[in-house]
């Protein structure tokens, strides 16, 4: 009898694994990574690469300090990592951006027990952290080294959307503006986003409701150029690879609905409300912390199961 | 003398105002910037803690059961007033930066709550000491959280700079940095208690009526209590 195991269902199990998924993660990243790259040169290669090197030396250390299991491997702090390094500009100090991993890692991540109990996007809390300390340093928006200075005078084409006209969105589309590293070229992000979709790694839902939910409410808040509100600013990177994030989003496909409009809508609001030009990291922070309270909303009945009063 | 020693220690560890009994978090999150102002309202909050808490118990017979709470308010506004009035005349700069948060000390649930707990009950010179006790278990929480606030948000520490100019972490100093200190503040206290072997579990510092209590429903003690009633 002792070569019998026994163990809990399920007892047939996919390939799938944390690890496969992250890969898939950090595989649709390499376009942007590699757009980065060839629009602010190989400092910010390096910044990516200490910054997702820090994510999980913090992981590595934190673990090995509480005795707890290594869970480096997962590579979910790569993704943390370079999700991070993307949301800064070049010019960010090495020391600034180390500071914002161990406050992703160490705070949101491994303090709240660790993968799969963050209650927020690790990245993004670092980023917003970040955003508050060093204001200065985190707004200091460089420009790709392939744009013309003349074509778009302000350092964010989000904040000088009155003076550009549509023939400018090709530019603002292939990333010739300025911005922190991820989010200034869109085609890279959407050929990320296609791939993860492809690999079925995320459902399409949240990205699209996303956007869809910006573009119509920076349309009825009367913002200027809608469209191309939509592709300056970080809403495609947040609606892709923040917003889509496991942990912080609902489970069920209605809940992901009313994730991505209230995404959606608080970005626009807080661009069109607010003095501070971005409001993607902030909308999908206040959403994240909304998702128990979707998930209680939204969950569904076993099929032919009473509806609970 | 024992007793009194342990009441005065019960204040400073085991029923710690802000870590424990989680009482007067609103000063201690917003003064905890600066270790200045920290020490500042520690000493007001601890001279009004002591003082009310020994008239209080001077005046238990005296004062009806029904009016007590506004008995008490009158008391505590007395001293607050004296030490708003000389922090006023003798410390301008400290006044300027505690704010409203010194008159605020009038509804400060530690001293409210000590009234009520302990110095109604107790003699005065037990008040006394369990003033005194709590009010350096406040002053040595806030303080501590502040030397970290201070240094790590401005570099600071009581106003010498530690830090280069340049390399401060400005979300420290701000109410984020607050709660995040805070909750560490309550971890470390609950991980050492941890091992030291003791459990960890929170009371309310009350002896029963829970029948007049707000926080029945919520409170295990009463639970407990319930449970051994039947």
């Amino acid at each position: 009898m002792s070569n019998l195991t026994l163990s809990v269902s399920p007892h047939i199990r996919g390939k799938i694994t944390t690890r496969t998924i992250m890969l898939d993660v950090i595989i649709a990243m390499c376009p942007v990574l590699v757009m980065s790259v060839y629009h602010f040169g190989f400092r910010a290669l390096l910044l990516e690469l200490i910054s997702a090197a820090a994510c999980v030396a913090c992981e590595y250390v934190w673990e090995k300090l509480r005795k707890q299991p290594i869970t480096v491997m997962d590579l979910s702090a790569v993704v943390t990592g370079l999700m991070l390094a993307f949301n800064v500009p070049v010019t960010m100090p090495i020391w600034e951006l180390i500071v914002g991993d161990i406050i992703a890692i160490i705070v949101v991540k491994m303090l709240f027990g660790g993968i799969g109990c963050n209650f927020m996007n690790p990245a993004l809390v670092g980023r917003v952290a970040l955003f508050v300390s060093f204001t200065g340093d985190m707004t200091n928006y460089s420009f790709s080294r392939h744009v013309s200075v003349d074509a778009l005078t302000s350092a964010t084409p989000l904040a000088a959307l009155d003076k550009l006209n549509f023939g400018d969105f090709w530019e603002l589309f292939i990333g010739n503006h300025g911005g922190v590293m991820g989010e200034v070229c869109s085609l890279a992000i959407l050929i990320g986003f296609v791939y993860l979709v492809v690999r079925k790694v995320i459902k399409p839902i949240i990205p699209l409701t996303y956007m869809g939910t910006t573009l119509l409410f920076s349309w009825i808040f009367g913002q200027n150029q809608p469209v191309l509100a939509l592709f300056s600013g970080g809403v495609i990177f947040g609606a892709v690879f923040m917003a889509t994030d496991y942990v912080t989003t609902p489970f069920t496909n209605k809940g992901k609905l009313i994730f991505g409009i209230g995404c959606g809508f608080l970005t626009a609001a807080i661009r069109c409300f607010s003095n501070s030009a971005g409001g993607v990291s902030f909308a999908i922070l206040i959403m994240n912390l909304l998702v128990p309270y979707i998930n209680d909303l939204t969950r569904t009945r076993p099929f032919g199961g009473v509806k609970a009063k | 003398m024992k007793k009194k020693l342990d009441i005065l220690v019960n204040g400073i560890f085991k029923e710690n105002p802000v870590l424990i009994l989680l009482l007067g978090c609103c000063s201690v999150l917003a003064v905890s910037v600066t270790v200045e102002g920290s020490l500042g309202m520690g000493v007001a909050l601890t001279f009004v803690l002591v003082c009310s808490n020994v008239v209080i118990s001077l005046l238990r017979n005296i004062i009806p059961d029904k009016v007590r709470i506004p008995c008490y308010i009158v008391v505590i506004a007395t001293f607050v007033t004296i030490v708003q009035m000389v922090v006023e005349a003798f410390l301008p700069a400290l006044y300027s930066s505690l704010g409203i948060f010194l008159p605020l000390i009038v509804v400060n649930c530690i001293v409210l709550g000590r009234a009520e707990m302990f110095a109604n009950k107790n003699t005065v010179g037990d008040s006394f000491f369990d003033g005194l006790g709590m009010g350096i278990g406040y002053t040595m929480v806030i303080v501590g959280i502040s030397v970290v606030r201070e240094l790590l948000g401005n570099g600071t520490l009581l106003g010498f700079r530690i830090i280069p100019e340049g390399y401060q972490l400005g979300i420290i100093t701000q109410t984020p940095g607050g709660f995040f200190c805070f909750g560490c503040a309550i971890a470390i206290l609950v991980a050492a208690m941890a091992k030291k072997g003791k459990k960890f579990e929170p009371t309310m510092g009350c002896d029963g009526g829970c029948a007049g209590c707000a926080m029945s429903a919520t409170c295990t003690d009463a639970k407990k209590k319930e449970e051994a009633k039947v």
